[in-house]
C-alpha cells in the first residue's frame, strides 16, 4: 500500500479515533486489495511504510461489497462503478478483503 | 479534409543491467535506506544476459520482428521460452549497454562523460562498424585515465559507469551547487538524449527519410532538463535533432506523464494539417529511474529482473501522400478537466466520445493500442495485466451502450486487443508501440483502423489529482487526397463573392 496513504490513514486514526473509521477500497486486483486491508488492520506486512508494526484494527471494505454498495445512490454507482464490476474479478477481491478484515478488525 | 499521415515509426531498446543496478530508483532508494538488504545482494543474480534480452519475444515484437498477436502462440513465461531474436528489427534495433555508453558519449556536448582509454578504443572499433554511427566514431575522442575518472567520482560526486564488474567511466556534474545539473540528473538526461537519438536515427534510416526534411521535433519523454532557474527549460528535442543532423528542424519538449506521446502525436498531426510544418517528428528517449522498478517482486518470485530495457521511439508525421495511413484528426478523444476520474468516465471520454462524433461503434476499430505494458513484468508486481484490463473496460462500456452483447465480451478482448509487449518505461508503452505494426498492416491492406490511447497518472507530480488521457484514430489511406490549400482558397473566394452579391441584392431590395 502506498506509503503516503499509510501516513494519511495513520493521521486520521490518531485524529478521529480508529473506532470511528472505516476504510473503503477501490483496488482493481484481489492481492493488492487484500494487502491494503491487511495494512490498515494488522500493519504493513512489507515493513516499508508508517503502518509497519502498527495494528490499527480498521475494518476495510471494497466498494463492490453489498454492505457499502447498498449505501450508494444506484445511479451514481451505475455511472462510476458498474463498468468496472463487469471487468474485475469481484468474488476474488471480496474474498481477499473480507478474509483480512474478519481476521484483524478490532472494531 | 486533408489528413496528415504516418510516414514512419521506429523503436529502440537498450539492454542496461549496469544502469539498472546503479541508477534505477528502486535500487538507489534501497541502497540509501538498507544498504545491506537481501534484495540488493540477490539482484545481480537475476540480471539477464544481452543475448537473453534479444531472444525475449516481447522485445522482438517491440522492434517489429514479431506481431504482438503472435506472442499468443509462444508459451509463457516468455523469459523461459526464448525465440531466435535479432538485434536488428524491421522498425529499429536492440543495443547492448557497452555500445550505448558510446552513444551517451557522442551525445554529450559539455565534456561531462569520461570513458577510460582502452574502453574508448574498444568502443571506437564497435561504433565504426555500426551503420548509423560509424561517421561519429571520432566524437569518442581519446578517453581518460582511470585515475582521473576515480578522482572525479571520489572528489566531485561523478556517477560511476560500470561494465562486466569494472569501472569504465563516469558522468560528471555540470555545476558544483545546482541540483538540476548534478551528476545524477545529467546521467538521466544524457540517457534520454542518447536513446532518443537511437530511435530518431532508426526512423530516418529505415523509412527512407532524409534528416533535413524534418522541420519540427517534439520530444515527449518523462525527464526534464534545465538549471536551477528553470527545472524543465528544455530542450531535448533540438539536442536530439542536432546529433541526428536534422539541420532544418527546431523543436520543443512536451510533458504529460504516460499520456505525453499521444498528446505529442495529436499536436504533430495538427501542425502538419495546418500547414505550419511539412514533417514533424515525435521522439522519446528512455527512463533510467524506471529500470528495475518492480525488481523486488521479480527477485522475490525467482524471476529475471525483466525491467532491464531502456526504450525509445520516433514517429514521423507528414503531409498526405495518398499512401501512408492517415491520422483522423476529427476522431480525437480527450479526458477533459470536468470529466471526473472514474474509469468509466475516462473510457467514455477517450473511446466512445470521439467515435460517437463520427458515428462509429467500438467494433469499427480493428485494434486498440492502449497501455501496452508487458504483463509478465506487471502481474508479478501486483499491477495486473494492464492491456487486458483496458480491453475489458472498453468491451464493458460497449456492453453498456449496446454495441456488443455481454457474452461477446471475451471475444472482443481477443479480437480487438493484443498482448502487452512493451517495457514498463512509463511513456514508452503508452499507445505508441503499435503504430509501426499498424502502419505496416495498413500498407499491406490487412487493417483498416486503429485507435491509439495514451493515459497519464498526473497525481504523481502532486499538482492535481486529475487523471489524463488522449486518443486518436489511425486509418488506412484511401488514396484520395483532397483539394490543396490553393484550391481551397479559390473556392473560398467564389463563396465570398457570392455572399457579397447576396448582401448587395438585399440592400438594393431595402
Amino acid at each position: 500500500m502506498d506509503l503516503e496513504n499509510q501516513a494519511r490513514i495513520k493521521e486520521l486514526a490518531e485524529k478521529h479515533g480508529p473506532e470511528n473509521l472505516v476504510v473503503i477500497l477501490g483496488g482493481a486486483e484481489a492481492e493488492a486489495s487484500g494487502l491494503a486491508a491487511e495494512t490498515v488492520s494488522n500493519g504493513d506486512p512489507t515493513y516499508a511504510g508508517p503502518l509497519s508494526g502498527v495494528q490499527l484494527g480498521l475494518p476495510a471494505y471494497h466498494i463492490f461489497e453489498d454492505a457499502i454498495k447498498s449505501l450508494v445512490d444506484p445511479q451514481v454507482y451505475d455511472d462510476q462503478i458498474s463498468m468496472m464490476e463487469m471487468v474485475l474479478d469481484v468474488d476474488e477481491i471480496i474474498k481477499e478483503v473480507s478474509t483480512y478484515r474478519e481476521q484483524y478488525r478490532k472494531f | 479534409m486533408n489528413y496528415p499521415v504516418i510516414r514512419g515509426a521506429a523503436y529502440a531498446l537498450i539492454h542496461a543491467p549496469n544502469l539498472l543496478l546503479a541508477q534505477g530508483s528502486t535500487q538507489t532508494m534501497e541502497r540509501a535506506k538498507h544498504p545491506d538488504s537481501e534484495y540488493l545482494s540477490k539482484l545481480p543474480q537475476h540480471l539477464r544476459s544481452f543475448e537473453a534480452a534479444v531472444n525475449y519475444a516481447p522485445n522482438q515484437a517491440y522492434i517489429g520482428n514479431l506481431l504482438p498477436d503472435e506472442l499468443n502462440n509462444i508459451a509463457k513465461p516468455w523469459y523461459d521460452n526464448p525465440i531466435e531474436g535479432s538485434t536488428q528489427g524491421k522498425f529499429g534495433e536492440i543495443m547492448d549497454e557497452t555500445l550505448f555508453y558510446a552513444l551517451i558519449k557522442i551525445s554529450d556536448s559539455f565534456d561531462l562523460v569520461m570513458l577510460e582509454q582502452s574502453f574508448t578504443e574498444e568502443l571506437k572499433a564497435r561504433l565504426a562498424s555500426h551503420p548509423l554511427f560509424a561517421h561519429q566514431a571520432s566524437l569518442l575522442k581519446d578517453g581518460d585515465d582511470l585515475a582521473d575518472i576515480e578522482k572525479r567520482i571520489r572528489e566531485h560526486g561523478a556517477q560511476e559507469l560500470h561494465m562486466d564488474g569494472k569501472l569504465v567511466g563516469c558522468i560528471k556534474r555540470a555545476h558544483d551547487w545546482d541540483v538540476n545539473l548534478n551528476s545524477h540528473t545529467m546521467l538521466e538526461n544524457l540517457v534520454v538524449k542518447a536513446s532518443g537519438v537511437l530511435a530518431l536515427k532508426n526512423l530516418i534510416a529505415k523509412n527512407g527519410i532524409s534528416a533535413d526534411e524534418i522541420e519540427y521535433i517534439i520530444e515527449c519523454s518523462e525527464e526534464a532538463c534545465g538549471d536551477v532557474n528553470q527545472r524543465g527549460g528544455g530542450n531535448f528535442a533540438k539536442s536530439i535533432g542536432e546529433v541526428c543532423a536534422c539541420t532544418n528542424a527546431t523543436g520543443s519538449d512536451l510533458r504529460g506523464f504516460c499520456a505525453a506521446p499521444a498528446h505529442a502525436l495529436v499536436q504533430a498531426a495538427a501542425l502538419v494539417q495546418a500547414g505550419i510544418y511539412k514533417n514533424v517528428a515525435v521522439v522519446a528517449g528512455g527512463a533510467t529511474a524506471k529500470l528495475g522498478m518492480n525488481g523486488k517482486d521479480h527477485v522475490a518470485k525467482g524471476m529475471p529482473a525483466l525491467e532491464d530495457m531502456l526504450g525509445g521511439f520516433a514517429v514521423l508525421i507528414g503531409e498526405n501522400d495518398g499512401v501512408n495511413p492517415i491520422i483522423r484528426t476529427d476522431v480525437v478523444g480527450r479526458h477533459n478537466i470536468g470529466r471526473g476520474s472514474a474509469p468509466q468516465a475516462v473510457i467514455e471520454a477517450l473511446v466512445t466520445d470521439p467515435l460517437d462524433k463520427v458515428g462509429m461503434k467500438i467494433t469499427d476499430i480493428d485494434k486498440y493500442s492502449v497501455e501496452m505494458q508487458n504483463p509478465e513484468i506487471t502481474v508479478p508486481a501486483g499491477a495486473g495485466d494492464v492491456p487486458t484490463a483496458n480491453y475489458k473496460m472498453i468491451a464493458a462500456l460497449g456492453v453498456k451502450r449496446g454495441d456488443i452483447e455481454r457474452q461477446q465480451l471475451a471475444d472482443f478482448v481477443k479480437e480487438h486487443g493484443m498482448p502487452g509487449f512493451a517495457p514498463t518505461q512509463g511513456h514508452i508503452p503508452s499507445g505508441a508501440p503499435f503504430i509501426g505494426h499498424a502502419r505496416d498492416l495498413m500498407l499491406a491492406g490487412n487493417m483498416q483502423r486503429v485507435m491509439i490511447i495514451g493515459k497519464g497518472s498526473l497525481f504523481l507530480g502532486r499538482m492535481t489529482n486529475l487523471f489524463d488521457g488522449v486518443s486518436f484514430v489511425i486509418e488506412a489511406n484511401t488514396g484520395k487526397v483532397s483539394a490543396t490549400a490553393g484550391d481551397t482558397d479559390a473556392v473560398k473566394k467564389v463563396v465570398a463573392e457570392a455572399m457579397r452579391q447576396v448582401a448587395q441584392s438585399l440592400l438594393e431590395e431595402e
